[in-house]
């Protein structure tokens, strides 16, 4: 899991030609506000709401031998999956391609592909090296223009492949979009399990598409609201081990855990600084809830809020300067904002309903929430100063939203009411659009909720 | 006249809890959650989960999104405290409890301030604070499955449980 890729950029190929190109073509678009011009840049605002997807072909990955023709496919398959995935994209049908692996390589008949009205095309090969790596390279073409837009090589061991696609998915999804991608991620999140008076909970982690699904606690004690590290190694989360609800940090590569800190009553909803040297987390303390930081280093431990009242789920801003948080003080659970020092509050959520976990966006521009009124639970997202409130989906019940680190996708969790019978709510993770469209379900074994997004893998 | 109809209360309270815990019984929580082995119909020790199951009333009901004590609860509350004078050396962990509509977070908070709500309210009336821990399970251990007003009603719940 931790072994480095080997990443090396064979080419990039923006010729100057093709610059000024661009910027003429950019130029005659907004001046004639045409923009499905024939010629136009294959490029998609992603900010715009519902885009019509781009039709994209990535036939299989030319490989000499079996094996490289197999890791072609297998390749050619995880990069279309993530590329539709995004809502984006729609994958041109393999039986309708012009050209194979092989001959795609010599050149691409483009007229041909825009027949199919193949707007972008992936051409890619893999080879198998001396030293038993894979050298796996591709080049993304715009049909129209006839111009490559991109190519880039990378050398791996074979069983890194599956990240290979997704760096391969991130670098054409950032050439078109203009953003950076966000499918060489993982998602840490809870496993579930049993009967819903009883339920088995476990820390679970695979790849943001679902793949290399691994448990990472036994399920002796419950665990909630797994946070990744800003830098990956770690996870904190909190467990009720010995009856004793804590906030603990373990560690994904070696497996080993503590607990943070020596407090006498429950800790929870703990989250990483940006910077990741901090813990920031709530205390229970006669009833009240108030939000705390250690500092991983010196185990300095800093009270933030100093309030009668349930302050919690806290969270920085991208640039450590403001936290956002839950709290009752004012009658009703809300959102508010404050500086890092505690100081300032501001209650920014003024919508009918209550407002729970307030999550700061990568960007910095929005923070998500969970919000319930009127017997519905709604994921959303406001700025952090409260306006432009905009609900992204509905549910019986949806919760704990989590951001992809290009800030454009959400994942959160959503189950369905109890059945007759207690046959156990269905709680599964979805990923969705900051346009509120393209709500996919997440594939997971098991029941699964509280999803957290990993920042892109080093 | 208001003692009696206290008592009545009460007695409602009881056969409520003893529904519910019956209902649930063997439901097999790791922490006492639903009650614990009551089910069978051998005798009732005296001063254990059981006698306080049965006799007394181990858990007290609270309003959506409230920790406030309810006429009924503190009737419950006053034979808890009653009976953790008569047996002194039992100690008891409150467990609080929330429904199923609210976000977790949130809940674990709300299920720690209703059992400390129960805890103040045993402690002056004269139970030792150190013989009553607090736990808050938030919406994580339901006592009743079901997605809807009666099994949530149920499960906004703190829960009086011995400690081994």
């Amino acid at each position: 899991m931790s072994r480095k890729l080997t990443v090396e950029i064979e080419r990039h190929e923006r010729s100057v030609f093709w610059l000024i190109f661009s910027f003429a073509i950019y130029f005659l678009a907004a001046t004639l506000w045409c923009p499905t011009s024939a010629y136009a840049d294959v490029r998609i605002d992603i900010t715009r709401g519902v885009v019509e997807p781009i039709p994209i072909a990535i036939p299989a990955f030319y490989g000499a031998g079996g094996n490289e023709a197999q890791f072609g496919r297998d390749i050619a398959e995880v990069v279309s999956n993530d590329l539709v995935r995004s809502g984006l994209f729609s994958a041109v049908d393999p039986q309708s391609f012009v050209q194979d692996a092989d001959s795609l390589l010599v050149a691409p008949h483009f007229a041909d592909w825009r027949v199919l009205n193949t707007q972008a095309l992936v051409v890619g090969k893999v080879e198998a090296q001396q030293d038993g790596r894979l050298k796996v390279e591709f080049r993304l073409w715009d049909v129209f223009a006839e111009q490559q837009m991109t190519g880039l090589a990378y050398f791996t061991v074979p069983s890194n492949w599956r990240r290979v696609a997704h760096i391969v998915a991130d670098a054409i999804y950032k050439r078109i979009t203009g953003e950076d991608g966000y499918f060489d991620t993982r998602i840490v999140y809870v496993a579930e399990t049993g009967p819903g008076n009883n339920r088995i909970k476990r820390l679970a982690i695979m790849d943001q598409d679902g793949d290399n699904n691994r448990i990472l606690s036994d399920g002796s004690a419950l665990v909630l609201t797994p946070r990744f590290s800003p830098t990956l190694q770690e996870i904190t989360y909190m467990a009720y081990y010995n009856n004793r609800p804590r906030v603990y940090l373990f560690n994904i590569d070696t497996g080993q855990q503590e607990v943070l800190g020596d407090f006498s009553n429950m800790t929870f909803a703990p989250r990483f600084s940006p910077d990741g040297n901090r813990v920031i987390f709530s205390l229970s303390e006669s009833g009240n809830s108030n939000i705390y930081t250690m500092d991983l280093r010196t185990r300095h431990v800093q009270q933030i809020t100093n309030h009668p009242s349930i302050n919690t789920a806290p969270c920085f801003s991208p640039d450590a300067q403001h936290i956002t948080f839950e709290s009752d003080r004012g009658g009703s659970q809300q959102i508010y904002t404050m500086r890092a020092n505690g100081s300032d509050v501001q209650r920014i959520s003024f919508g009918e309903g209550h407002y729970g976990t307030p999550v700061w966006s990568p960007r910095g521009d929005l923070i998500a929430f969970t919000k319930l009124h009127d017997g519905h639970f709604y994921i959303g997202v406001m700025r952090p100063d409260g306006s432009d409130e905009r609900e992204l989906t509905e549910a019986f019940h949806a919760e704990g939203p989590t951001w992809a680190p290009n800030g454009r996708v959400l994942m959160f969790f959503k189950d369905l009411p109890e059945g007759p019978g207690g046959r156990g709510n269905r709680a599964r993770l979805y990923s969705i659009d900051l346009t509120g469209y393209n709500e996919r379900e997440v594939s997971t074994p098991t029941d699964a909720s509280d999803p957290a997004w990993s920042p892109l893998l080093p | 006249m208001f003692k009696k109809f206290l008592c009545l209360m009460a007695a409602l309270v009881l056969v409520a809890a003893c529904d519910t815990t019956g209902e649930n019984g063997g439901a097999g929580s790791m922490n006492g959650a639903n009650g614990g082995g009551v089910g069978h119909n051998g005798p009732v020790h005296p001063g254990t989960q059981e006698d306080l199951v049965v006799n007394v009333g181990d858990r007290v009901f609270f309003a959506f999104n409230e920790s406030d004590l309810t006429p009924e609860a503190r009737a419950t509350l006053d034979r808890q405290s009653a009976w953790l004078k008569k047996y002194a050396t039992v100690r008891v962990t409150v467990e609080g409890h929330c429904d199923e509509r609210g976000t977790r977070e949130y809940n674990l908070a709300l299920g720690e301030r209703r059992a400390t709500a129960i805890k103040n309210y045993l402690v002056a009336d004269g139970v030792k604070a150190d013989r009553v821990k607090t736990i808050s399970y938030g919406k994580e251990r339901p006592a009743v499955l079901g997605s809807n007003e009666a099994a949530w009603a149920q499960n906004r719940r703190g829960v009086t449980v011995v400690t081994p």
